[in-house]
């Protein structure tokens, strides 16, 4: 269990995050919705532990974050983050392993159960006739879906993932969602950044929606994701779009 | 792939034998082969085991640091275009020990006075760059920069300072020397020592390559890595330094040249990165000591000479 308790969050001098109590369970997939720029990635580092809250606490199993050693926070949380400027010049298996780094430190032996996990991961994420490629070559999508693979291989209980379906065509879209659908099934707990409330509604049970001005409401995604609280959200009209759109089955 | 760590190995007790081959003498193969396994002469004995034998382990052992610490700090710095010399190191130690040949020291006082420079140069460096919140790499490298051209104004300073008779020995400092490096069982103890703390490293180095936040989340306690990576580095480079002046390109191209060649772990590119360094230096050195021999030439212009067309070609061949 990942709980946030009277939490503050501000970047660059604005309040993003104002008091907000937030408690994520085993089993449970939510979405995190928002405007450009109203605190999602701010809200993931902060569940990461990666940057300190301006307020309030932030606890994994009852105790504080910064109660944790770093090496069980890595493997209890996986983050994946939205921007990666990365010189990484290997192949793309390479790549994925480096997410076995909390399990496997030793430079001598090889981690056969790791490469294993790391291609089923890859096969999952249609990656299989990549795994030897470079890294370097692969196209925008097909380098986040390696970066999906590596934060999965990480094993962690809980998976926080900002934006994890930018530069996703359509199917890979739906595959990434439906491998986190599985994930959460099976007892982890996933919190996923969104841009489409249609993914959200389809697969996460949960959401959170971030309102300009450190507002914040969050519960079941049928009670959330309504027309009206989209509308509030984006702070745009919207319409019901019956045939003319589509998402995957 | 498999090729490339074997052929750098071997070269490693082939490049040696050449350097003890080859010098300023020409000692013919038998007396040379005698030499070796302790026979012959005493002259020839003397040459092969007590003045190329050293030199061409103070060669292996200055490459060996030049190349680990550039590759150390290619990663750190996240910058391809990193080397020893962007800690302001080198610039440093030339700015001492020329300070020292001014004044009219002697030897031991002009390496105890690039060892004060090297010393005031890489903790320069450092105290700009440490922060509350840990390592800046941009830091470092701006106030590397700085220092660097800072201690460059200096030298020039006392190049037109110093009395012509000086000049000459000022200049094979500035160039990178070897001949009077002297007993390398320190350097190559040093060698050793930041070899073993870096690999000890290799993997969590592996990591911080996707980023300090990243690398965070994957257990990584990436302050410590920086500093014992930073610190490795500025010690590789004071001892490089001190050996041989300041040789350029070897801690520039060596761990490219590994990369372009496939290695990609830290596990296998520092090792190699430092036998691959040490190996071209001893090689250098050898071309230095005999092409116009009975002079010499300073062995940072040979590095240079050969380093340029080396990394231009790589370039050529990735576009």
């Amino acid at each position: 269990m990942l709980q946030a308790t009277g939490l503050e969050l501000s970047a660059g001098g604005r309040e993003l995050i104002g008091a907000l109590d937030l408690a994520l369970a085993p089993g449970q997939f939510w979405s995190l919705l928002g405007r450009n720029g109203s605190g999602k990635t701010s809200l993931i580092l902060a569940l990461a532990g990666l940057r300190s809250p301006r307020a309030g606490t932030i606890a994994l199993g009852g105790l504080p974050l910064a109660a944790h050693r770093r090496g069980e926070l890595a493997r209890r949380i996986a983050v994946l983050l939205q921007d990666e400027q990365t010189d990484f010049s290997g192949s793309v298996l390479d790549y994925v392993m480096l997410g076995r780094y909390p399990h496997s430190r030793s430079a001598w032996s090889r981690d056969e159960e790791g490469a294993a996990a790391a291609r089923r991961w890859l096969a999952e994420l249609d990656l299989a006739e990549r795994a030897a490629q470079d890294y370097r070559t692969l196209s925008g999508g097909e380098r986040q879906r390696a970066r999906i693979a590596q934060a999965l291989l990480q094993d962690a209980e809980i998976l926080l993932l900002d934006e994890p379906l930018q530069h996703l065509d359509l199917r890979h879209q739906a595959q990434a969602m439906r491998t986190f659908s599985r994930c959460a099934s099976g007892g982890k707990t996933v919190l996923a950044a969104l841009h489409e409330p249609g993914h959200a509604a389809r697969h996460c049970g949960f959401a959170v929606l971030l309102y300009d001005a450190g507002r914040a409401s969050l519960g079941r995604s049928s009670e959330m994701l309504t027309q009206a609280n989209l509308e509030a959200l984006y702070q745009c009209p919207l319409e019901a779009a019956g045939t003319r759109s589509f998402l995957p089955s | 792939m498999k090729t490339v760590p074997i052929l750098v190995v071997a070269l490693v007790p082939a490049s040696l034998a050449l350097a003890i081959a080859f010098g300023s003498v020409d000692l013919g193969p038998e007396r040379l082969a005698d030499a070796i396994i302790g026979h012959g002469d005493e002259i020839a004995r003397e040459i092969v085991w007590g003045v190329r034998a050293p030199r061409a382990l103070a060669a292996f052992a200055c490459g060996g640091l030049l190349a680990l610490a550039g590759a150390l700090l290619q990663v750190l710095l996240r910058n391809p275009l990193a080397d020893p010399t962007i800690l302001g190191v080198s610039g440093g130690a030339a700015a001492g020990a020329l300070a020292a040949i001014l004044l009219g020291i002697g030897a031991a006082g002009v390496n105890l006075a690039a060892l004060a420079g090297a010393s005031v140069a890489a903790g320069a460096v450092l105290a700009f760059s440490l922060g509350r919140s840990g390592w800046n790499p941009y830091r470092v490298l701006l106030a590397g920069v700085a220092l660097a051209s800072g201690f460059g104004a200096l030298v020039g300073m006392m190049l037109s300072l110093a009395p012509s008779s000086q000049v000459q020995g000022m200049l094979f400092w500035l160039l990178g020397d070897l001949s009077p490096a002297g007993d390398p069982t320190a350097a190559l103890a040093v060698l050793a020592a930041c070899a073993a703390i870096a690999f000890s490293q290799s993997a969590a180095l592996d990591v911080l390559i996707l980023g300090e936040d990243k690398a965070r989340s994957l257990g990584v306690a990436v302050t410590r890595l920086q500093s014992i990576a930073f610190g490795c580095a500025t010690l590789a480079t004071v001892a490089a330094v001190l050996l041989g002046g300041s040789i350029g390109f070897v801690g520039l191209v060596v761990p490219h040249l590994l990369r372009l060649s496939g290695v990609h772990r830290h596990a296998a590119l520092l090792p190699l990165a430092a036998c691959l360094g040490g190996s071209l230096l001893a090689l250098a050195d050898t071309l230095a000591r005999t092409l116009v021999a009975p002079a010499e030439l300073p062995v940072g212009v040979l590095t240079a000479m050969i380093g340029v067309p080396v990394l231009l070609a790589l370039l050529a061949r990735l576009r």
